[in-house]
């Protein structure tokens, strides 16, 4: 089994579902943090049967728990300090989304305005269902 | 400042003021001649759409303001490529409110955020019509004197209708209303309707004829089946008469059965319904004016 070492500072996520580690990647937009980062896809776990894991070693105020908890709130946020774990942070969803995901509604106003932030709502926590801010077009979460 | 985008941005009771307004502007027109004297209505209608232009228009001039304007994207800098959020800003020095009509969905709303005076959304695509609204509650609460316990049958395309959808969510507000969708299988109205209906209670029944429920109603709402919306011409055949209000269909309703159409009528009403005193689809247009002129007034804040 591949083994991958404790960090010092940050952050692990972990339980996100097997395949979407890349995803939440560009998501967070880890790529632009001069940081180290592990990406460990398809780790056994009793839980989900496969998961991925993500080890981010930077300053623990830099990640944007909101984004997070609008891709998946099941992910386990685990806050490490000189290589403990000292905290787990809770995801919800967030009320409100903006510039992570783009309208794809081609009547929606968001397609010609310029400069207009994407905005997703939160309109069914039950249902966990997002729409737009302006057309109000459902957003298909599978497309994350 | 207010700004309507949604018939559902008022509360039930700030519609009751709205249309207690709007009913005492029908009975004493003289009295509001000169109310907006001095004030100016932008009408920027994006795309075309005479009959809700004309309404807006007729609306402010009644109130003894000016109307300015255009009527389609061409004759405004939109065909420059000018945002809605700059065009807005520029019209808010021109006009003391704005109507605006505009193929996007959202755009009204997107003019509102940057708007210096109230913005009206006058239809944004396949999204809201809030002013249409707006005239089907007034014109049943003024014809049938109440907005709760009736039963009203919504009768054509419940599924692409955003006349109807929005006549939905405004009317399961009111107590007591219960509701018969009247289509073919392939435009009935969306899971996501019948799902806050059941959600909320509300008495609801999907039914395939007109007939069957013609006897049951105090409302009818037509609507338009278009040939297009069909997967084949077969079935357009076989369902089209049963979407089209005829004196034999008049003849089984209540006899103060009440019909609406937000118009354009294609021929889902035959003309020999039109003299008939239970249809109030040309009443309707004319409550259109007077809640335009309520709205008007209520978003200029302006007390008579």
């Amino acid at each position: 089994m591949l083994n991958v070492g404790k960090i010092e500072e940050g952050f692990v996520l972990d339980h996100i579902e097997a395949g979407k580690s890349l995803s939440i990647y560009h998501h967070l937009q880890l790529d632009k943090l001069d940081c180290t980062v592990a990406i460990i896809k398809n780790a056994r776990s009793n839980k989900m049967g496969k998961k991925d894991i993500l080890k981010v070693e930077c300053d623990i105020n830099t990640l944007d728990l909101d984004i997070l908890g609008f891709i998946d709130h099941n992910i386990t946020v685990n806050v490490i300090k000189d290589g403990e774990i000292v905290d787990k942070m809770p995801l919800t969803l967030p009320k409100e989304i903006k510039n992570v995901i783009r309208c794809k509604n081609p009547r929606c106003i968001t397609s010609i305005e310029q400069e207009l932030p994407h905005i997703f709502v939160l309109s069914d926590l039950k249902k966990e269902v997002y729409r737009c801010k302006y057309c109000e077009e459902k957003l298909d979460r599978r497309t994350l | 400042m207010r700004h309507l985008m949604s018939p559902l941005d008022f509360t039930p009771a700030e519609l009751d003021n709205l249309f207690d307004l709007a009913g005492d502007i029908e009975h004493n027109m003289p009295k509001y001649a000169h109310a907006c004297e001095g004030k100016k209505l932008a009408a920027c209608f994006y795309e075309p759409s005479t009959r809700t232009r004309l309404s807006f228009e007729s609306a402010m001039l009644n109130l003894g303001g000016q109307v300015l304007g255009f009527s389609d994207a061409n004759s405004s800098s939109a065909s420059k490529g000018e945002s809605v959020s700059d065009t807005i800003r520029v019209i808010s020095c021109f006009a003391d409110i704005c109507a605006m009509r505009h193929p996007k969905e959202g755009a009204p709303m997107v003019a509102a955020s940057h708007s210096s005076i109230p913005v009206i959304n006058a239809g944004d695509g396949g999204h809201q019509h809030p002013t249409q609204t707006l005239t089907d509650l007034l014109t049943i609460r003024s014809l049938k004197g109440r907005l709760r316990d009736f039963t009203i049958g919504l009768c054509g395309d419940l599924k692409f209708g955003r006349t109807v959808h929005s006549l939905i969510h405004a009317l399961v507000r009111y107590p007591g209303v219960r509701f018969i969708f009247i289509s073919p299988e392939e435009l009935r109205v969306p899971d996501y309707i019948t799902e806050m209906l059941q959600e909320k209670g509300v008495s609801y029944e999907e039914v395939i004829r007109l007939e069957e429920s013609m006897p049951n109603l105090d409302l009818l709402y037509m609507t338009r089946v278009q040939k297009e919306r069909f997967f084949n011409e077969e079935d357009y055949v076989r369902l089209k008469d049963f979407y089209i209000l005829n004196k034999d269909k008049m003849a089984l309703a209540k006899p103060d059965m009440l019909v609406l159409h937000p118009l354009p009528r294609v021929n889902e009403i035959s003309v020999e319904v039109d003299s008939d005193p239970r249809a109030a689809y040309f009443k309707q247009v004319q409550y259109g004016v007077y809640v335009r002129m309520a709205l008007i007034l209520t978003l200029l804040d302006i007390q008579v």
